[in-house]
This record gives C-alpha cells, sequence and structure tokens, in this order.
C-alpha cells in the first residue's frame, strides 16, 4: 500500500480541545487519483499535512510504502520529496528573485548536482506550460495571479514527487486557468503516473479527475468510493450542504420531471448523449 | 508551533477588577509601579504581595496564570541574582573560594532587586491579564488625549495599536502556513548553525512580508471605503465612564502606595 492511515485522530489544543480528524482508516494506492470533498473545517487540510508529516497525529500511524511516519526516525526530507504538497493559493509562499531560483529552491534543498536542479527546473516549468527562456529570468512578483500560482506548483512538482496533494488549488484563478489546471493534473496522473490527492470545492473538476471520491464531515470519513458511487446519493450531499456536478443536478431534474435518463453521467459530451436519447425515445419520428 | 505564542495574554471574566475603568487601571499600575521603586525594606514587598494576592483572589484569574507570566523572565532573575551575590562586596562574608566570595550586601541586594523584577511583572501581568487589547488601546488614547496639543496623534496611535494587535494572530497563522509549505519544499528551520539558521529564515520572512504589506493595502482600502478619514471627530461605540467603584480603587491604590513606599 502506498499510503495507509491506522486509526488516526488528531486533536488541536486550543482554549478547548478541537477534534480536528477522528479515528480515520484510509488506504491510498498507487495511481489513484482521489477526490477529497467536504465543507470548511471538515479536516481536510489536517488530514492531507499528515500525510508528509508536517503534522504529527494525536493517536494513531501514518505509514507511507509500510513504514510508519510518526516515529521519531523516519528522514521526514525523504518523505516530503515523495509527497509534493501544493497549499492553498501556493503563490504567497514565493520568495525568490527569479522563477528559476524559486522553482530551483526544493531540488537545492535535495542537495542535487546544479545541472540535475536545471534540468528539473525546466522540466516543471514545461509542465505547467510555462516558457522557460521567456519567464526564468523574471521576477515572480511581476507575473500575473494565475502564473504565480503555476510557478509554485512547478517548485513542488520540481522536487519530482511520487504523490501529488493539492489544496484547492483552483481557488481564485478565472476560467481559463482552472481549465488549463484541470489538463496540467489530467495529464500528471495519466502520462506521468502519479498519484493525486485533489482537495476541491468544485464537484465538476472532481467527477471529471478522480478515480476515488472521500466525503469527510466533522473529522469523519463519511462516504468513500467511484464518483459514481458517490455522487448517487444526492440527499446525503445535501445534507453536508456539498453540491452534485452541475451536469449531474440537471440529469436528476430532469429524472424527477419523468425523462427517463441516467444521473451517473458527469461529463458535458455525455450528458447531450443521454439526453438526445431520450428525446429521441419519447419522439420517435 | 508558532501560533503556541500569545501576546496580550488577556483571560476574560466578571470580576470588580476585569470591569474597572481601564484608564483607571492604568493610572492604578503607574502609580503602583513607582511605589515598587520607593520601597526601601522587605517589608514593603511583603506588603506589595499581600495587594497583588489580594487583587488575584478578587478577580479570580488562575493563580497558574499569573505565575506563568513570570516564566520568560527566569533568566533575568538568576542572572540578576548571580551578578548580585559575586559581585557586591560589604558585610559579613558567608563563603569565599580563591578571590570568589559571597557576602552579605550582595545576597540582600541580590533577593531584593529579584524581589522587585518579580512584584513588577506580577503586576504589569494583572493589568494585561484582567483588560482585554481593545480596552487597553482605549485607555491610552484616552489618557494621550491632552497630549494632542502637542501634536501628538493619540487617536491615530491608538488606531495603530488595535490594528497591530488585531493582526498578530493572523501574521502568526500566515507565518505558520508558509513555514509548512517552505519545509514541504525541503526547507529546513531547525538544524545548522546560527548562519545557516538566519538563511533558512528567507524564505519564511520574504512571502510573510509581502502578505503583510498586502494585507495593509487591502485594510487601507476596506478602511476608505467606509470612509474612515482618521481619528478627528470620531465617536465611539463603547464611551468610558469613571464610577464609584473606579475611585474606590484608585483611592485604595494611592493608600496602599504610599503605605508601603514608606514603611
Amino acid at each position: 500500500m502506498l499510503i495507509s492511515l491506522k486509526n488516526i485522530t488528531h486533536i488541536y489544543q486550543q482554549d478547548k480541545p478541537v477534534v480536528a480528524l477522528d479515528n480515520i482508516n484510509l488506504d491510498i494506492k498507487k495511481k489513484e487519483f482521489i477526490g477529497l470533498v467536504g465543507h470548511t473545517g471538515s479536516g481536510k487540510s489536517t488530514l492531507v499535512q499528515l500525510l508528509n508529516g508536517l503534522i504529527k497525529p494525536t493517536r494513531g500511524q501514518v505509514e507511507i510504502e509500510n513504514v510508519d511516519i510518526t516515529t521519531g526516525e523516519v528522514n521526514l526530507k525523504k518523505i516530503r520529496q515523495k509527497i509534493g504538497l501544493v497549499f492553498q493559493y501556493p503563490e504567497h509562499q514565493l520568495f525568490e528573485e527569479t522563477v528559476y531560483e524559486d522553482v530551483a529552491f526544493g531540488p537545492r534543498n535535495l542537495n542535487l548536482a546544479p545541472e540535475e536542479i536545471r534540468k528539473r527546473v525546466k522540466d516543471s516549468l514545461g509542465l505547467v506550460e510555462m516558457d522557460f527562456s521567456k519567464f526564468k529570468d523574471r521576477s515572480p512578483f511581476n507575473l500575473s495571479g494565475g502564473q504565480q500560482r503555476r510557478v509554485a506548483i512547478a517548485g513542488v512538482l520540481a522536487m519530482n514527487p511520487q504523490v501529488l496533494i493539492l489544496d484547492e488549488p483552483s481557488a481564485g484563478l478565472d476560467p481559463r486557468g482552472r481549465d488549463q489546471l484541470i489538463n496540467l493534473l489530467y495529464h500528471l496522473h495519466h502520462e506521468l503516473e502519479m498519484t493525486i490527492i485533489l482537495i476541491s470545492h468544485r464537484m465538476e473538476e472532481i467527477a471529471r479527475l478522480a478515480t476515488r471520491v472521500i466525503v469527510m464531515d466533522h473529522g469523519k470519513l463519511v462516504l468513500n468510493g467511484t464518483p459514481a458511487e458517490v455522487f448517487a446519493q444526492r440527499e446525503k450531499l445535501q445534507q453536508l450542504a456539498l453540491d452534485l456536478p452541475q451536469i449531474t443536478e440537471i440529469l436528476y431534474r430532469l429524472k424527477k420531471k419523468g425523462f427517463n435518463v441516467r444521473t451517473d453521467i458527469f461529463s458535458i459530451s455525455g450528458a447531450a448523449r443521454e439526453i438526445l436519447n431520450e428525446i429521441r425515445r419519447k419522439n420517435p419520428c | 508551533m508558532l501560533t503556541d505564542i500569545t501576546i496580550g495574554q488577556h483571560i476574560p471574566g466578571n470580576s470588580i477588577i476585569h470591569k474597572l475603568d481601564p484608564r483607571i487601571k492604568i493610572i492604578i499600575t503607574i502609580i503602583l509601579i513607582t511605589a515598587l521603586f520607593l520601597v526601601a525594606k522587605f517589608t514593603g514587598f511583603a506588603l506589595y504581595l499581600v495587594y497583588i494576592i489580594a487583587i488575584i483572589l478578587v478577580s479570580k484569574l488562575p493563580v497558574k496564570r499569573v505565575l506563568k507570566g513570570l516564566k520568560p523572565i527566569f533568566f533575568l532573575v538568576i542572572l540578576t541574582l548571580l551578578l548580585h551575590i559575586f559581585l557586591t562586596k560589604g558585610g559579613t562574608v558567608y563563603w569565599q573560594w580563591r578571590f570568589i566570595s559571597i557576602e552579605e550586601e550582595g545576597l540582600m541586594t541580590g533577593l531584593f532587586m529579584v524581589s522587585r523584577i518579580l512584584l513588577l511583572i506580577m503586576f504589569t501581568s494583572l493589568l494585561t491579564l484582567t483588560t482585554s487589547p481593545l480596552q487597553l488601546t482605549d485607555g491610552i488614547e484616552y489618557l494621550l488625549h491632552p497630549l494632542k496639543r502637542f501634536g501628538v496623534p493619540a487617536g491615530e496611535l491608538s488606531m495603530m495599536m488595535t490594528i497591530a494587535l488585531r493582526f498578530i494572530p493572523t501574521l502568526l497563522a500566515e507565518a505558520d502556513k508558509i513555514m509548512k509549505a517552505q519545509m514541504a519544499r525541503g526547507a529546513d528551520f531547525e538544524s545548522g548553525n546560527i548562519i545557516q539558521k538566519a538563511r533558512s529564515l528567507i524564505p519564511l520572512l520574504v512571502p510573510l512580508f509581502i502578505s503583510a504589506f498586502r494585507r495593509a493595502d487591502e485594510l487601507a482600502l476596506a478602511m476608505e471605503s467606509r470612509c474612515y478619514r482618521g481619528g478627528e471627530g470620531r465617536t465611539r461605540l463603547h464611551e468610558l465612564k469613571i464610577k464609584k467603584k473606579d475611585i474606590i480603587a484608585l483611592i485604595l491604590s494611592i493608600i496602599v502606595a504610599f503605605g508601603i513606599s514608606f514603611f
């Protein structure tokens, strides 16, 4: 198993103890694409920070490739190289004078050879579709918001992680930026065979990309299954104040009005086909 | 990690001490600090301690928290004590080894200074423990008011203090987040010698400053769009009013201050 969480409980000690995670058990296999959803404060961000040892659970074990990383002996730098974490608004962590230097920060911390660093920076900027020769010497602070975000993501990709975790990477991006991001994630998952964990409020993204959807509420895993299985539980999701993908919602409403359509479709083209078929069945002319 | 730091260690409460006018509390604190430096005998300190204990009891503060406030100055206290013990000479010699000696005068002044420091910190922490930062800045603004004539911008100063206090937790949370983000990229804030450690702070400090400036810009815009134009002629939601209990507390404290400094 690539990642395995065993009986994880995490309690934040503030004025009053807050239970952020409540007895979580979760296994993640190689090449999975996990969509992690849940409203604010459900424990998603805490969960992903456990996975590369940024925080230690109050109780339970986090195993990465069958090694418990909650004990003191583990080299956390190696774990963090393996498991890349892109925080919310990652552009807020940019600090170097040039794009090149900022992306090179991670590989430098791994003590790689200069040629290898250069190669990694070039490759990861290529992945996020930033032209290397055009941008490498520019200040990251003079770029647009979307470009800054891509540079920041490249900074994590330059670590060459096996697992990439992204916490709401599309928040605040324009539609074009969101599309580019979805294409990037699709490419990383399908071509480079990365394991990806995506936290998002946008169900369209989750439905398009994820092979498994996990829904969290009050520190517990409440739903865990394929997108079709999870999005079939419309009432349960509504209770948790979560949406269906818009296109699935439309199919649900059509079904309620008496159209005999399937509701486990998440792409616009698929839904269009389904609706057309139903209309043809109803009006054979 | 970083978010454990508390500044402005206010403990909300309902006691009469909590409800006193912040201006009076600040004035009382100033009077009693002055008195502390006039004390010449240990009996004065003992009485001072009695007064502090009385205030703690009335305000129902947890004693543990008051004592915890003394922790950061532990090193200073020990250092003061040792310096006096070994360097101040005079009186009976208690112990001697070659040129190092402990003498009566040194021990006494050492203990005297340490008592003074401990009581000073305890009394001032009573003020911050029982008064919310907002009330404190309100009080300071009122007390600075007369200085306006000499060009002291009291309103602006207190607005700045309020904003600074308001953003300390925000910036700490932000620092924590940036630190984690850089650690996720393999940054190491803990190991290495002092120069390496200082260098490793750059990836934390640059983004933190940038975000502080961005927040300042946004806050200025938000305040302007709600018609903030500086302190002139602003009214307030909670007007401060001196009540009977404030006068009583003030008179009591003045008596105590006189009592201990002439004992």
